[in-house]
């Protein structure tokens, strides 16, 4: 079976990869970029976990195909900081104690981080509807959606 | 598995119809990759139609109707103002398809060509009246949303065909659209029953209706009794109850890990109510 | 514990720091199951059964072994065939081999039977195509009620052990009875004695992560095994018995674990990743997918109840029993006694008796789910108390006040009560805004009580000190949700120096003694009093320096706020020496300084919460909203409260999941028909209300700081507190979950 050639952005990275056209996105993420940081939860876009950003637009990476990357700019939980920075939402998500086992948080800080640039001031149902495709099995979402919440407030009272 | 990009729809066409074993369109993929990784379909060819110009384009034509690009994905139609206030009813059913990671990829041509009768795009479209423009190895032909899905799985489209485009009419003055549909969850999940409505007044009688009921039968229905049950009315409470009792009275479900049969029949004729107030309300210019 | 062991005034015990390991978990660095890689690495790829209950006639893999991609194929003749047989849970070994590669007969649709590996994922995906498998497929069973009836198929002989009593189903595989008093006599005294029948589905535990792991052995019998899991020690061992090696010559590291619930408490694809290494001398990896966690990882037992209580007009309960079926799979495992002993834990009763029952079925191996079988007994009894409330017209917290257990209650399973915190989180619910709030029309309100044992399990801690006086902290209880902070705060308590100067480490198994299991709610009790005890250890060797460089005796210097002081003005006058002047020098007064600890400590301190809920019922369409929620639990002492607030939150969300959509389907074929999250429905964020908490704190007697378990006793009442919030708000009673939409407006159309 041939391979296809990939050359495509992470994170601001010039990367290439060669890739079966059954691998996913998130398949090639992992096992080629060593970007474990998107996790596969489920493999058919019910959980998010594997959730990137693909010219701006959120997607879950286990619903693309790695060919389908050619020449596209995608952003990875590894891209979220700046440096040693941290974005105020990973801040927030620590003070907040706003995850538990960890494993969906990659996803949701994606996730959350796409909300807040397209909507910088979401009620908390808007949160909740936008955040519906992040399952998360330890927290009951309370204090995911209240680190949220305080981090658009702080975003946009810096701005 | 073979997979190309290719620049047209002709060209489209014409790999597809030199295939052999099984073939997939690739738009947005949130049906195609799901089936890949089980294992339910492995298409020996896989046809990405994102790289043809224009796919992406939403475009009202001078009439008022509107053509949308087949890879326009969700989340492009619901930022798209003027396709919100026309055909609100068409947008939120295709809004309500899974996730925001979802919105990012799906594409309504995606949810007709998957042909499952739970589609939540598809009622709304049926009812909206709205059709496809099919590129073959013939040419193009124009076919009504209803006259796709066949069966569960199964479409009309022959080998070598595939949809080009999509086209809402015009939604002229006094209409309103809406589609509802029930799930256990406030989202996630596939229609037990959706339900499509678009209607026109005439003052504040209804002068034309198209009601379509998805998951309730192999294919999305499109309910002339219930049309037959509102038009001439005001939607009065005694219109809403034969329009109910027609819907269920359409339905021909099945009982499955999502609904049985005589849930999803009693709440069509429920649906069926909510969702016309709405319309009514919205070809009123009342927000809803 | 003496008493004058026991801390109440804290520095650190009680704060919210950041945690850890937060840093890791937010960058995406954290290593999980899946994120291990190895030079070499082979990946697995398992073939399951399509069939619910079938004899396996031949298994011919020569078709798979040809292809240039495969390395290695395994099926059950290539793991120990030294694993012995018993009844019950005396085999658990043979079990759990049986579980994770089938013998003679595939026992549930989705049972291991055969294993490859490739040299990529795809490839041993495809490979597995190769494999065929003849099958007699043979009649199943999957539902408890009928897994009992006379000719109901018959899973295994043999399997039920000396708890059964004659005469029952080869399906029954233990039996549970227990109680005091005399029930007949308690219902006479009653004024309203209600029984009913109730019936749960199997849940699964949901966790984010898949199985997954990365395993390396030699044919000299030496291993490497990195996984997710709740307990590498019991993986450790299982994994050894089933391939035949020593213990110790298998090492077992965890990753960071994305999430458990009970369900990562046991091993399913490590033996085989393990098998497939030894065969191909290769690392393998398997990474399972959600299908087939679904398929074949531990859902939880569904269980078939009858509840009868008596009550008199004033609330007091006269009498109360219960029977409990539970099926929990085609093994030995379901939690009847469990869920018997924990029914009616909470109440102060004169009369009472439980029976459990441990039945087998044709569906996966039921695993520990979050105070396995207790929430099912809840959702039964606190439903039956629920109704005699409203028929008698009694407000439900001051009858459960007026019945509940407190120290020195002789507790429906048999022990007395030490200190509990029943009342507490009773009153606190009574006093509660939320209890007195207004409801809106289509609302109900409802209420339940929930009880968890706890546990304390095999611990070994380990805590060595750096020359900077900084301490590194090595536990054997993976991290699910926190517990790395709430270790920090401990040692940082006894030792006195800064929480952030503290590095916890969850030690692999060759570098600390066994440690039992994340589970049982133990890890902040269990591995919270060893971390306590080893930095004790380490204070009185600190002690025992700065005595000798005073020149005073040891016993004259205590520890105070990070320092050695003199005892007492008697014992010399020396300035405080801060814990960095001792370990600065160490190494040559006497060595490295550290602290031990290894014990099984027994006194967990059993844990009861209360819940409030409002639901709202769309009466068209059966659909149920949870609107608001408030969880109120005794911690015996909160470590890190927003931690212990997360636990409770999370319980309260996997309940109010379970009570209202999650359910395993089976079609009439045996086969699990929604073994994917759209249609295996775990609450998603717009599902729910925030979840208000309480922290109750009574001292458990048996910690040094006062610690209970927190994690479990918070899926118990969501249940029965639902049910009860529906019922009230639909005017149905609902005696069955989930409590989906259809099964609520068919209960609608019936009462009219």
């Amino acid at each position: 079976m041939s391979k296809f050639h990939v050359s495509t952005t992470v994170n601001g990275d010039t990367v290439e990869y060669l890739c079966d056209p059954r691998e996913t996105l998130l398949d090639c993420l992992r096992d080629k970029l060593n970007l474990t940081g998107a996790k596969e939860g489920c493999g058919t876009g019910d959980c998010g976990a594997c959730s990137v950003t693909v010219d701006g637009r959120l997607v879950c990476s286990c619903l693309m195909l790695g060919v389908e990357a050619e020449g596209k700019q995608i952003e990875t939980v590894e891209g979220i900081s700046d440096g040693d920075v941290l974005h105020p939402l990973q801040k927030n998500f620590i003070e907040h104690a706003a995850l538990q086992c960890g494993v969906c948080t990659p996803g949701v800080l994606v996730a959350a981080k796409s909300l807040l640039e397209k909507n910088p001031n979401p009620t908390e149902e808007e949160a909740r509807y936008w955040l519906a495709g992040n399952l998360c099995r330890c927290t009951g979402y309370d204090k995911i959606i209240r680190a949220v919440m305080d981090t658009a407030a702080e975003l946009r009272e810096a701005s | 598995m073979d997979y190309h990009s290719p620049a047209s729809f002709a060209e489209a066409s014409a790999l597809a119809a030199n295939a052999t074993g099984v073939t997939r369109f690739l738009a947005g993929g949130t049906d195609v990759l799901v089936q890949l990784r089980s294992e339910l379909v492995t298409p020996d060819t896989l046809i990405d139609i994102k790289k043809i110009n224009g796919v992406s384009d939403i475009t009202r034509i001078a009439d008022g109707s509107w053509t949308l690009g087949v890879a326009a994905t969700g989340a492009e139609m619901s930022e798209h103002a003027e396709l919100v206030s026309d055909w609100p009813g068409v947008v939120e059913a295709m809004d309500l398809i899974g996730s925001t990671q979802v919105q990012g990829r799906a594409t309504l041509t995606g949810n007709l060509c998957n042909a499952s009768p739970a589609a939540d795009s598809v009622p709304a479209m049926v009812a909206a009246g709205v059709t496809v423009t099919v590129t073959g190895p013939d040419g193009t032909r124009e076919v009504a949303v209803e006259d796709i899905p066949t069966a569960p799985g199964r479409t009309s489209l022959a080998k070598g065909e595939l949809i080009s485009a999509l086209n809402i009419p015009a939604r002229g003055a006094n209409g309103g659209d809406a589609y509802l549909r029930f799930i256990p969850r406030t989202e996630m999940d596939i229609a037990v029953v959706g339900v499509g409505v678009n209607l026109r007044l005439d003052g504040d009688t209804i002068a034309e209706a198209r009601v379509s009921l998805g998951a309730v039968a192999p294919t999305v229905l499109l309910v002339d009794e219930c049309a037959k049950a509102i038009i001439g009315t005001t939607l009065d409470d005694a219109a809403l109850e034969t329009l109910a009792a027609a819907a269920s009275a359409a339905c021909n479900p099945i009982n499955d890990k999502r609904g049985t049969v005589e849930f999803r029949t009693e709440v069509a004729g429920v649906l069926t109510k909510r969702a016309a107030k709405t319309a009514y309300a919205r070809a009123k210019g009342e927000q809803a | 514990m003496a008493l004058d062991d026991r801390k109440s005034d804290f520095k650190f015990v009680g704060t919210r720091p950041d945690r850890p390991d937060g840093l890791d978990k937010v960058t995406g660095r954290a290593k999980f199951g899946a994120d291990a890689y190895a030079p070499g690495m082979l990946h697995g790829a398992i073939l399951r059964s399509p069939h619910a209950h079938a004899r396996i006639i031949s298994i011919d893999t020569s078709r798979a072994e040809a292809h240039k991609d495969v390395k290695a194929v395994v099926t059950r003749v290539d793991f120990s065939d030294k694993v012995e047989f018993k009844p019950g849970l005396e085999g658990e070994f043979w079990n759990v081999l049986e579980n994770v590669m089938a013998g003679e007969k595939a026992l549930y649709d989705g049972h291991a039977v055969a294993a490859i590996a490739a040299t990529s994922a795809l490839a041993a995906r495809d490979a597995l195509k190769l494999i065929e498998v003849e099958y007699e497929v043979l009649p199943h069973v999957t539902d408890v009620d009928k897994a009992m009836e006379p000719d109901a198929p018959v899973i295994r002989e043999g399997a039920a052990d000396y708890s059964v009593p004659e005469g029952m189903h080869p399906n029954v595989v233990r039996y549970h009875e227990s109680g005091h008093g005399d029930v007949e006599a308690g219902f006479a005294e009653a004024d309203l004695v209600i029984e009913d029948s109730f019936v749960t589905e199997a849940t699964h535990q949901g966790y984010i992560e898949p199985h997954a792991c990365l395993a390396t052995l030699g044919n000299d019998g030496k291993g490497e095994l990195w996984c997710t899991t709740q307990g590498h020690w019991i993986a450790q061992k299982t994994c050894a018995a089933l391939l035949g090696i020593e213990t110790s010559q298998l090492r077992v590291t965890a990753s960071e674990i994305g999430g458990g619930f009970g369900g990562k408490t046991t091993v399913f694809i490590e033996p085989v990743a393990l098998a497939l290494s030894r065969k191909a001398n290769r690392p393998v990896k398997i990474v399972m997918n959600r299908s087939e966690v679904f398929r074949a990882t531990g859902p939880t037992a569904s269980a078939s109840m009858d509840v009868k209580i008596g009550m008199k007009k004033d609330g007091t309960i006269t009498a109360a029993q219960g029977v409990f079926r539970l099926q929990g799979g085609a093994f030995p495992g379901a939690p009847g006694d469990m869920t018997a002993m924990c029914a009616f834990a909470p109440y102060n009763l004169t009369n009472v008796r439980q029976v459990g029952y441990d039945v087998m079925s044709n569906r996966p191996k039921q695993a520990a789910y979050r105070a396995p079988g207790a929430p099912m007994g809840a959702f039964a009894v606190e439903s039956v108390l629920d109704e005699l409330c409203n028929k008698l017209g009694l407000d439900p917290v001051d009858v459960r006040l007026k019945n509940a257990a407190h120290e020195g209650t002789k507790a429906s399973y048999g022990p007395r009560y030490e200190r509990i915190g029943l009342v507490e989180t009773l009153e606190a619910a009574k006093a509660h805004p939320h209890y007195s709030a207004p409801l809106k029309p289509g609302q109900g309100r409802g209420i339940s009580c929930g009880f968890w044992f706890n546990h304390g399990g095999e611990t070994s801690v380990s805590l060595a000190l750096s020359e900077d006086g900084s301490a590194q902290l090595m536990v054997g209880t993976p991290d699910i949700g926190g517990s790395r902070a709430s270790m920090a705060l401990m040692a940082a308590e006894v030792l006195g120096i800064p929480y952030e100067n503290i590095r916890v480490t969850v030690a692999d198994t060759a570098t600390l003694g066994y440690n039992d299991v994340s589970h049982g709610s133990r890890v902040t009790y269990a591995s919270g009093l060893a971390t306590i005890k080893a930095a004790r250890s380490a204070v009185e060797k600190l002690c025992e320096r700065a005595a000798a460089k005073w020149g005073i005796p040891a016993d004259a210097v205590k520890w105070e706020n990070g320092h050695a002081v003199p005892s007492g003005p008697n014992a010399g006058d020396f300035d405080p020496m801060p814990l960095a002047d001792i370990t600065a020098d160490m190494g040559s007064t006497g060595g490295p300084i550290s602290g031990h600890f290894e014990a099984t400590p027994e006194g967990a301190g059993v844990s009861f919460g209360t819940h409030i809920v409002d639901a709202e019922v769309d009466p068209e369409t059966g659909k149920t909203s949870v609107t608001r929620y408030t969880v109120i639990q005794d911690a015996g002492k909160a470590i890190h409260p927003d931690y212990v607030e997360g636990q409770y939150q999370g319980g309260a969300a996997q309940g109010i999941g379970w009570a209202l959509n999650e359910e395993y389907v089976y079609g009439d074929n045996g086969r699990l028909q929604n073994s994917i999250f759209l249609d295996y429905r775990i609450p998603v964020a717009s599902d729910l209300p925030m979840i208000d908490t309480v922290i109750v704190e009574v001292p458990n007697p048996g910690h040094p700081f006062g610690v209970r378990g927190v994690g479990e006793t918070g899926i118990v009442p969501p249940l029965a507190a639902i049910a009860n919030a529906v019922s009230k708000a639909a005017g149905v009673r609902m005696r069955q979950l989930p409590m989906s939409p259809p099964r609520i407006l068919a209960a609608l159309k019936e009462d009219g």
